[in-house]
């Protein structure tokens, strides 16, 4: 197994953990952090892959991911905060009655 | 042995750095509190952020630590101090999706890491050992505002409809509601985002 196999094995890894995460647990924070963890995952293989091919785009989709991620939660958080005020609790089964 | 492990030590310091990564992505999956949950993904933020420096790409890696570790979850963390740590959510900590959610996960890392190992020879990454300069700051910042501008220019599109929509949530909330501490300062941190 060489360097590229590893890092791209550890970048599958990631979005994974961060999928069950997502899945798996209760805690809205938490969910969110796992997302930022399959994020993290999908910027180690452009990382890996642009080191691999010597070329600058996979730099360029890391920085636009970067931003993406950094809008993501400045909407994700009050919308949490909102949800939370009209429910008065983080536990994702008593959001059970959202639609649309 | 001294000299061959000096000369690997780039190498040796990546399997460490993934380790720990991994290790800190687990752990995000046991620990209960959601504290420490941030506190092993900035770890795992950290440690992704050597290993990008090891593999020579040393701006994405300050980006990785400034605006992830530094922006992302300082906030990240603020909101789980803001919020009362006497939840049910803390109490029990998976849902009752535990099972499928795990063979979904372990189904889903053997499709990737199967398709993964049949496309990638062994000789994948030794072979290409890119030029020096090719990951400078320099080039990077040439091709992006030359060939790359529109999406650069997108890119504060984005964040003004953002900031829009985080502004657009807080008037909800207020007339939804009467207004409480929490909206306030999510306003204050929806609006200082910009920068």
């Amino acid at each position: 197994m060489d360097k590229t196999q590893v890092l791209l094995s550890l970048a599958v890894a990631l979005f994974a953990i961060g999928l069950v995460g997502v899945i798996v647990r209760r805690n809205v924070l938490v969910m969110l952090m796992c997302m930022e963890l399959m994020l993290n995952g999908v910027n180690l293989s452009l990382v890996t892959f642009a080191h691999q091919a010597a070329s600058n785009v996979g730099a360029v989709l890391v920085f636009l991911v970067f931003v993406v991620a950094a809008a993501e939660i400045a909407i994700a958080i009050p919308i949490v905060l909102l949800m939370v005020r009209h429910k008065r609790t983080l536990d994702l089964s008593a959001y059970t009655d959202l639609k649309g | 042995m001294i000299e061959t492990l000096l000369a690997n030590l780039d190498t040796l310091l990546l399997y460490l750095f993934a380790a720990c990564a991994l290790v800190g992505a687990v752990l995000m999956l046991i620990l209960p509190q959601p504290m420490r949950v941030a506190l092993a993904l900035i770890s795992t933020m950290v440690f992704l952020g050597g290993v990008y420096g090891l593999l020579g790409v040393h701006f994405i890696a300050a980006f990785q630590v400034l605006v992830y570790v530094g922006a992302v979850m300082v906030f990240m963390v603020y909101a789980i101090m803001l919020l009362d740590v006497r939840d049910s959510a803390y109490k029990r900590t998976y849902s009752k999706l535990v099972m499928p959610g795990i063979a979904a996960g372990a189904l889903f890392f053997a499709a990737l890491a199967f398709g993964l190992w049949k496309a990638l020879p062994d000789s994948a990454g030794s072979a290409a050992t890119p030029a020096a300069g090719t990951f400078g700051l320099q080039q990077f910042a040439v091709a992006f505002l030359s060939e790359y501008w529109l999406h650069f220019e997108l890119t504060s599109v984005l964040l003004v409809a953002a900031v829009v929509a985080a502004l657009a949530v807080i008037k909800v909330s207020a007339a939804s509601g009467a207004q409480s501490p929490l909206g306030t300062r999510a306003e204050r941190k929806g609006g200082s985002d910009r920068g």
